[in-house]
């Protein structure tokens, strides 16, 4: 008997970045180095070939018309949503809305369900790591409705304190609202395990899925969540889209959001109803050109693999904390056991602010600042990060090439 | 402070000593060595009170008003924007309300920063060149006929 062990043959990056037209041109008369993904990723030839085809060949508005180009678009348009909703794992197609984004979503779940359901007293559970976007929306509810915040603390290393989450937990918890993956810091959070902590005490829970979408699987059944919200932008498809997964029972009963077109069965002056799932939520023209892209995105990740993207993702990660970690007065902010493509740091005696214009004028294009999470910024003590995310088209060499530039930035500020 | 050269004159001068160099490298180094060089700022003074803000860095601007010409102080958390305010204090301090109202600051386009004018920058030198014309449009309201006090 012979045993076969199966290596999974790694990617060709050199191939894959030919698909990525972006990554041909010159910043400051260098290659560009895009470290900037956590933000929006760059886009495969395929996505920007679908907008193209889209605009050339079937415009028009879609659900509506009875002619060609009306049913062409309306297909195309509906195939994403089929499309999604076997990336995430729904029951259902109707479970899926599209949105303009990851925050327009969480504000979808805060203006309708949780106008409706929220009350005086109620408890509402976030955490020190969320990104703004998952912050606000639930201040404004909490402030409008006398219902509180609580937050859930971060540890040293950028974990979330789950024991403490499971403290706060109680009868007034209504909804558990947390990031799976931050985007300041790159944790994993144990979702599926907080999930759970909430439904035993009936709470709903929300995932923000901005930054986990792209490089986990995402399965919103085996996670147990009643929510999901993601963008297209950050997952090689084009901005101005973004998705809320919800469950149909919780969908079904939550008020609409948008007036307008779309969104209704019928309109009279003495009373308007209002149309099934899912387009009770997308009131208005929607995005379509986009939506329709972003299915060429999907396309592009599950063929090149999400398991082997994420392979390479971590090896680049696990590569830059090695050479990171040699440069005199770096630190790494951020060091959870479970990590995906994000590293952030801080130099001392360098703002980040001067560490991404002098890294930007060697081509290399990462963010600085507080990330949109400045409530975590204040528990580090600091004004904000340097940080470089990685995609499936960087490479090591690009990161010898940040180390390179952070050496002798090193040496000028100092 | 240049008391004794125009606005314009000052300004010519840093666009030749930029001219000097040919790498963005050497620019920013220039930049950061200009801002590590500013005289520093008395510390009462780093309050929200004097706070221009940005989006990534903070600068702090003073503002004194000796006889009839405005001198400034000021300081930066970031090298960069530091060196640049310098600039910029070299080029208006010791003028009076009205020239530093009618400054154009060229310059700065000139040496190639306009990036940090830009809105992604945010960093604050908007505000900064903002702040310090303020100061001088009160002044100048202050004390109309500018007095030797």
């Amino acid at each position: 008997m012979s045993i076969s062990v199966t290596i999974p043959k790694a990617l060709d990056i050199t191939a894959i970045r030919r698909e990525f037209p972006i990554l041909n041109r010159e910043v400051k008369g260098r290659p560009l180095i895009y470290f900037d993904n956590a933000a929006t990723s760059q886009k495969p030839r395929q996505v920007i070939e679908a907008l193209v085809h889209y605009y050339s060949n079937q415009n028009a508005n879609i659900h509506r018309g009875i002619h060609t180009l009306a049913e062409e678009a309306t297909a195309a348009f509906e195939l994403t949503r089929d499309a999604i909703q076997t990336f995430v794992g729904a029951r259902f197609r109707e479970e899926i809305i599209f949105t303009k984004g990851t925050t327009e979503s969480i504000n979808l779940v805060a203006y309708t369900w949780g106008r409706k359901n929220i009350q005086a007293g109620d408890e509402i559970i976030i955490s020190t790591m969320e990104h703004h976007s998952n912050i606000v929306p639930w201040q404004i509810l909490c402030e409008e409705k006398n219902a509180v915040l609580k937050v859930i603390p971060v540890n040293e290393v950028g974990e979330l304190e789950v024991h403490e989450y499971e403290q706060m937990l109680g009868p007034k918890t209504r909804l558990v609202s947390i990031v799976q993956v931050s985007n300041a810091l790159g944790t994993v959070n144990p979702i599926k395990q907080m999930s759970a902590m909430a439904h035993k005490y009936g709470a709903l829970m929300l995932v923000d899925g901005a930054q986990s979408a792209v490089h986990l699987d995402i399965d919103v059944q085996d996670l147990d969540c009643d929510f999901f919200a993601f963008s297209a932008h950050k997952l090689y498809g084009p901005t101005g889209v973004g998705v809320l997964y919800g469950r149909k029972e919780i969908l079904e009963a939550m008020p609409p959001f948008l007036g307008g077109g779309e969104m209704i069965k019928e309109v009279h002056f003495s009373k308007t109803t209002f149309n099934d799932l899912p387009y009770k939520f997308e009131g208005g023209t929607p995005n379509i050109g986009d939506v329709i892209a972003f299915r060429s995105a999907i396309e592009f990740i599950q063929s090149t693999g999400k398991e082997k993207i994420r392979r390479h993702e971590q090896d680049l990660l696990d590569y830059a904390h090695l050479e990171l970690e040699k440069i005199p007065g770096l630190t790494i902010i951020g060091r959870a056991r479970e990590k995906v493509s994000v590293i952030s740091f801080v130099i001392a005696g360098a703002h980040p602010q001067d560490i991404g214009i002098l890294l930007d004028n060697r081509g290399i294009a990462l963010r600085t600042g507080h990330h949109c999470a400045q409530p975590l910024m204040d528990r580090y003590g600091i004004p904000g990060t340097a940080r470089a995310s990685f995609a499936v088209y960087n490479t090591r060499s690009e990161i010898d090439e940040l180390v390179k530039g952070l050496q002798r930035i090193v040496k000028i500020l100092a | 402070m240049s008391p004794d050269l125009s606005i314009a004159e000052i300004e010519k001068e840093i666009i030749e000593e930029f001219a000097l160099f040919d790498s963005w490298d050497d620019k920013y180094e220039y930049i950061i060595d200009l801002g590590k060089r500013l005289a520093p700022l008395d510390p009462k003074y780093k309050t929200d009170e004097y706070r221009v803000r940005g989006c990534q860095s903070s600068v702090w601007l003073v503002a004194d008003y000796v006889n009839g010409k405005l001198v400034y102080h000021a300081d930066s958390d970031a090298l960069i924007v530091k060196g640049l305010v310098s600039m910029l204090i070299r080029v208006l301090s010791g003028k009076t309300p009205d020239e530093i109202i009618e400054a154009k600051l060229d310059f700065i386009r000139e040496i190639g920063m306009t990036t940090h004018l830009a809105q992604t920058r945010s960093n604050g030198l908007l505000n900064m060149v903002k702040q310090m014309k303020h100061y001088a449009l009160a002044y100048k309201i202050k004390d109309p006929v500018p007095s030797k006090n």
